[in-house]
């Protein structure tokens, strides 16, 4: 029993450090902003979920005591992943993108992070503008 | 097993960090740079909870989380700061 949890302890081990090694290996390797944002927040997300995976079946099976500090931390990084890569991307098309670059967005003409309206700027609010 | 498998993942995590630390060093644009910090960041979490495992304590699981939530933070601020100029208006 113990040398089966062993095997699927040292298989989540070996599974999550793949994907964190492909995580960053496509940071470096693809080729455009847009798709290097793919590699990182999700091969890396799943690397550190199978380690903390591992970790609780480690403190279950070797240690014999039930530890859910893990599942805390994979929630956290579950919720926030996506959440990074939303603000990164966002920042990304308003930095080094125009509408005129971007893809087409369909039915309804323009993308909704630039289809905002336009404020008049008046002498008294320099400072307040940002 | 357990100890060749934590090896293995030790260096896969390490290397991985490299690469990042790579990618900050040469990327043109200041959001590579901030999504290389990001990475770094859950890469080093996933190096501290492996230590742990590999010691057996559960010290770790506290500075993880601690540095999960300033990692967040912290890209949240870095990704504002470049879109709007400052961070709290």
């Amino acid at each position: 029993m113990e040398t089966a949890f062993e095997a699927l302890i040292a298989f989540f081990l070996i599974v999550s450090g793949i994907f964190g090694f492909v995580g960053s290996f496509g940071l470096l390797k693809l080729r455009d902003a847009m798709s290097r944002l793919h590699a990182p927040t999700k091969a890396t997300t799943l690397g550190v979920g199978g380690v903390l995976l591992a970790s609780i079946f480690h403190s279950i099976a070797i240690e014999h005591h039930l530890s859910l500090h893990e599942l805390l931390i994979t929630l956290f990084l579950f919720l926030t992943a996506p959440v990074t890569a939303h603000f990164i991307a966002k920042a990304h098309i308003h930095m080094s993108e125009t509408p005129e670059t971007l893809p087409g967005a369909e039915q309804d003409g323009i993308w909704a992070t630039h289809d905002v309206p336009v404020v008049e700027k008046t002498e008294g609010d320099k400072d307040s503008t940002a | 097993m357990i100890t060749y498998a934590i090896y293995f993942t030790f260096s896969c995590f390490g290397a991985a960090l490299l690469m990042n630390l790579y990618k900050i060093a040469t990327a043109k644009g200041v959001g590579d740079k901030v999504l290389a910090l990001d990475t770094m960041v859950i890469n080093a979490i996933a190096l501290m909870i492996l230590y742990g495992l590999s010691l057996g304590t559960e010290v770790f699981f506290e500075a993880a989380m601690i540095i999960a939530m300033l990692g967040f933070v912290s890209t949240v601020a870095y990704a504002r700061f470049l879109l709007r100029g400052n961070i709290i208006e």
